[in-house]
């Protein structure tokens, strides 16, 4: 009897006018780690991620979370959106913000009580910004925000994270408290899935590596995945078959 | 001015005032959300469906023409947002559509219960466009009044959900919140408060009474728990003394007073709040140049 | 048709075409809705213009609305750049103020003239043609006059401003740095919109005026992909809707203004739905020309395999199992109409062409397999499901280039044969 995986993704593609952008995804992750999403811009790595969480429809396939259907894990799951995907003008402070965090577990109608307060507060020190809980998230430096949006994801004590581009745009000090955040959490037993743009510093971040270019290159621990025949293939450019094919799929008929 | 204060204006001003309250509530969300046009373009299309309710039952039965008009408004945005994901056309342009072919169909269906209805009768359904705020009675003041009161209640217990998905709906969803739902929500208290508001200030002054509020709130405070009732205190005002404007000066039709009162608080906000205001940023924006400078000229003697 | 008739539908074209053009560039700059602002906007420029000349129209008026257009257009940017307010909701503060600012100005200062707040909303198209001036003789319809030459104004503006305004409408930044400054060809655009919605307000009212400006132009959105051809379209649909909304306002004694706007939305309905290129019709028939196609192809795959393990036929009631008998009977019909495969006593064999054509699908689920075994990280037994459905879509030439890059390989992954192009002759390479 083999392990439950802990993120089991099954011949995933997502399309958009059925035009696919991901190409038969097929992931298997059985052991805690920290795992890189890598790949050129427009290959699809922030739609891997957010196809899994369901937050883009799948055009087919299926994905199971420590051997579960979505719906029933969402609760061991921790998001780290993209910092560009919301309007930092709202008007909610920093603690407001890692707060969100502990909603999942506080529930319908009810407010996140004392309880909830104090672990929001650990979570924001853990990250380095409890000093910062009164100011209108606005008026925080992109690695302060990186920051908070880190310390929502550590509130929700999920068992499994996707993290969209953290160190994106963040100073050296964030970086470096990201990455010590990334090793803390593996060492508490996490899976931890970070999409990253930076090829450089990959290797010495992640256990593991998926290769993405519109189709998954190469999966793996890093020691096998990481190699210039990979990488050639990852960055060098999108395989003009699947891209003569794709527009036969948007069509809706056959190609040349 | 003692002679003002009648039973009949303060019945019209305590509606002003819930309305005003209501939509100060429900719009500021809307305005957060990116969708302060919503409220234009559902007051716009719920006008065939009052029609179309008025030729059915005629105009006695206000229930019927308050729920003609929210299915119709609700059919306007639901045909907005199918535009918008099923064909190329972009959400201005589905927007502008749905808003003037459906409000082209409710001129052309009132023109008809005009010629066919005995005189006398056609102001019922004009007012609808620019509003009749004096005419605004008991049981008026009642259903604006519950109005506000569904609105509030819905917020107050579902503050910490739609707090989330008006900032964050994609984590919202990844934690398993009903986005969908929660939306859906959210616009059918908008189509209610905009539905028993046009009776009272009209088709656009509607979509002003909306916007207005939401906007001057966010320049006085930086957190949404204090934001909405500082927009329900602007609502309130901007009812209330737009009304009593209009009362007290016979010729200034309500509804746009309102509005202009409104405009006027929201001109007052944007220059002379105390962080986001033109004078703050603007004096802000010196401090640092002068900073830069004072850096700087050393280095150049030097 | 009499001369009230001619008239009217001569002034409710000339309207709806001026708005229609415009409308293309708005709706093309996706600005539709700042059109729909300055259309309300304009009130109190109109108000004012009255208020100073004491005339309902002619230049004063005029002035003041393009005036308040732009300062719409101006005020929306500066609130959203100098104060933060959501874009939106800067458009929608300033033209409800500005029109509430309208309405008290008329109320108060204008109460017993013909400009009231009602008329402005749904426009008196049914009165123009008795407001005439004489020229050489001829009474022609003030409104008639004015519009006559605002549409010939912007005609002129278009074809003058035309590389300028498509390329600020395409590209603003590239059209910035060739200098032609886009700001400036927007406050012009902006400026024109004014005008065309001054001039077509007292005929037809503001509502009609945002249906003239943004719904034939969407129509043509949907009809073609060209701008010249555009506006043509959109002002053939405005012509349409001004004729459609006299023959529907006489018909059922309504509102002729509101009809053209219920016309126009009819037109982009009717449109939506029957274009041929992005109607739902039409993207329906394709769905499911798409759909048969894939049920002969898989008839046809599943009888080459079954040749290929059993050399025998198949009864028809065994193909395309799960799907309704009507489904797979209309399947089997068409298939046999294409001479693709024999139907005989219920046993179901391919033809030499259906033998062909099958041999390109098992060709292309075959190549497609060994394409995706090379290429994506995908587990051998998960490769047929891919390649099941894009049998369907790898047409001949892709699958030749496919065949080179892998170096024409015999065999699948799973070790089945390759069949070459056609079972005539080998491929030869």
């Amino acid at each position: 009897m083999t392990k439950t995986p802990i993120l089991d993704v099954h011949d995933m593609t997502v399309a958009y006018h059925h035009k696919p952008v991901l190409w038969n995804i097929d992931v298997t992750l059985t052991e805690p780690s920290l795992v890189g999403v890598m790949g050129p811009n427009g290959a699809g790595k922030s739609t891997l991620i957010k196809a899994i969480l369901g937050l883009v429809p799948r055009a087919g396939g299926e994905v199971r979370i420590f051997g579960q259907p979505l719906s029933k894990v969402r609760g061991r799951i921790g998001y780290v959106p993209q910092r560009e995907s919301v309007d930092w003008d709202f008007p909610i402070n920093v603690f407001d913000l890692v707060l969100m965090g502990t909603y999942g577990q506080v529930g319908w109608f009810r407010n996140p009580g004392r309880k909830e307060r104090g672990w929001a507060l650990e979570c924001m020190n853990d990250l380095g910004i409890s000093d910062l809980a009164g100011r209108q998230i606005g008026q925080l430096s992109g690695g302060q925000q990186q920051r908070a949006f880190l310390a929502r994801a550590l509130a929700q004590k999920a068992d499994i994270y996707f993290m969209d581009e953290p160190m994106a745009g963040v100073d050296a000090s964030t970086e470096e408290a990201v990455f010590k955040l990334l090793q803390r959490l593996r060492s508490e037993g996490k899976m931890v899935i970070v999409v990253h743009h930076d090829i450089r510093s990959a290797p010495q971040y992640f256990d593991q590596m998926l290769l993405l270019n519109t189709r998954l290159v190469a999966a793996g621990p890093t020691s096998e995945v990481f190699k210039n025949e990979y990488l050639q293939r990852t960055y060098g450019g999108r395989l003009m078959a699947l891209e003569t094919a794709g527009v036969a799929m948007r069509d809706k008929v056959p190609s040349a | 001015m003692s002679d003002i204060f009648t039973y009949n204006t303060m019945l019209v001003l305590l509606g002003t005032s819930l309305l005003g309250a209501a939509s100060g509530l429900i719009g500021s969300l809307a305005v957060l959300r990116r969708q302060s046009l919503a409220g234009d373009a559902f007051s716009h299309a719920a006008l065939p469906g009052l029609c179309l309710a008025f030729m059915v039952v005629g105009e006695r039965n206000l229930a019927a023409l308050l729920l003609g008009a929210f299915i119709s408004g609700i059919l306007g945005l639901v045909v907005v947002s199918l535009l918008r994901r099923y064909t190329r056309i972009k959400q201005d342009a589905a927007l502008g559509i749905v808003l003037s072919t459906f409000f082209g169909m409710g001129v052309v269906l009132s023109r008809i219960i005009q010629n066919q209805t005995i005189k006398g009768s056609k102001a019922g359904l004009d007012s609808y466009i620019l509003g009749k705020t004096a005419g605004i009675i008991a049981s008026d003041v009642y259903l604006i009044g519950s109005a506000a009161l569904l609105c509030l209640i819905v917020i107050v217990f579902l503050f910490k959900e739609l707090e989330l998905l008006t900032f964050d709906a994609d984590f919202a969803r990844s934690q398993g919140w009903p986005v969908a739902r929660l939306d859906l929500i959210l616009i059918i208290l908008l189509g209610l408060v905009v539905v028993i508001g046009l009776p009272a200030v009209g088709v656009v002054m509607m979509a002003a009474l909306l916007i207005l509020p939401g906007v001057t709130a966010r320049f006085w405070t930086d957190r949404l728990a204090a934001m909405l009732p500082v927009s329900v205190g602007f609502g309130v005002i901007t009812g209330a003394v737009g009304t009593w404007l209009s009362a007290e000066y016979a010729n200034l039709p309500a509804g746009p007073i309102i509005v202009l009162i409104g405009a006027g608080l929201f001109l007052f906000s944007s220059v002379f709040a105390p962080r986001r205001g033109l004078i703050a940023r603007w004096r802000r924006a010196n401090i640092i140049d002068t900073s830069l400078l004072d850096l700087d000229t050393p280095v150049f003697e030097a | 048709m009499n001369m009230i008739a001619f008239w009217t539908i001569l002034v409710g074209i000339l309207a709806g075409v001026s708005c229609s053009l415009v409308g293309c560039y708005l709706v093309l700059r996706k600005m539709s809705l700042l059109g729909d602002a300055i259309s309300h906007a304009v009130l109190p420029g109109i108000a004012l213009g009255f208020l100073l000349s004491g005339k309902i129209s002619g230049p004063a008026i005029v002035m003041g609305a393009m005036v308040m257009g732009l300062l719409t257009a101006y005020l929306t940017q500066a609130l959203s750049k100098a104060v933060k307010v959501p874009e939106d909701a800067s458009l929608g503060v300033v033209f409800t103020t500005l029109f509430a600012l309208g309405v008290v100005l008329i109320s108060v200062k204008a109460r017993n003239v013909d400009l009231d707040p009602g008329c402005v909303l749904y426009g008196l198209i049914e009165f123009t043609p008795f407001d005439t001036t004489s020229v050489f003789r001829w009474e022609i319809p003030q409104a008639a006059l004015t519009l006559g030459a605002t549409t010939l104004f912007v005609l002129v503006a278009i074809i003058l401003c035309w590389k300028e305004l498509k390329l600020a409408s395409f590209d603003p930044e590239l059209s910035t740095s060739l200098g032609y400054p886009a700001s400036l060809l927007h406050y012009f655009l902006m400026a024109l919109t004014a005008g065309v919605t001054v001039a077509a307000f007292e005929a037809v009212g503001s509502i009609l005026v945002v249906a003239m400006l943004i719904v034939p132009a969407a129509t043509a959105q949907l009809l073609t992909d060209r701008l010249r051809t555009m506006l043509l379209v959109a002002s053939l649909l405005a012509t349409a809707s001004a004729i459609l909304g006299y023959w529907g306002g006489e018909r059922w004694n309504t509102s002729v203004a509101g009809m053209m706007a219920v016309s126009a939305g009819g037109l982009f309905f009717i449109a939506l739905m029957l274009a041929p290129k992005y109607g739902l019709v039409a993207k329906l028939v394709k769905q499911l020309g798409l759909t048969f196609r894939i049920l002969r192809e898989d008839v046809l795959g599943t009888l080459y395999r079954n040749q290929e393990r059993h050399g025998i036929g198949l009864s028809g009631a065994d193909l395309l199992p799960g799907q309704l008998t009507m489904v797979r009977w209309m399947t089997l019909k068409s298939l046999v109409r294409r001479q693709l495969v024999n139907s005989d006593q219920g046993t179901v064999s391919l033809t030499k062409a259906g033998q062909d054509r099958a041999l390109q699908l098992v060709r292309a689920h075959r190549l497609w397999e060994t394409y995706l075994q090379q290429n994506v990280a995908l587990p051998a037994d998960h490769l047929h499901a891919p390649a099941e459905k894009m049998e369907h879509y790898v047409g001949p030439v892709l699958l030749d280039s496919i065949a080179e890059d892998l170096h024409q390989p015999a065999q699948d992954p799973h070790g089945r044969e390759i069949p070459a192009q056609h079972s005539a002759t080998n491929s030869g390479r």
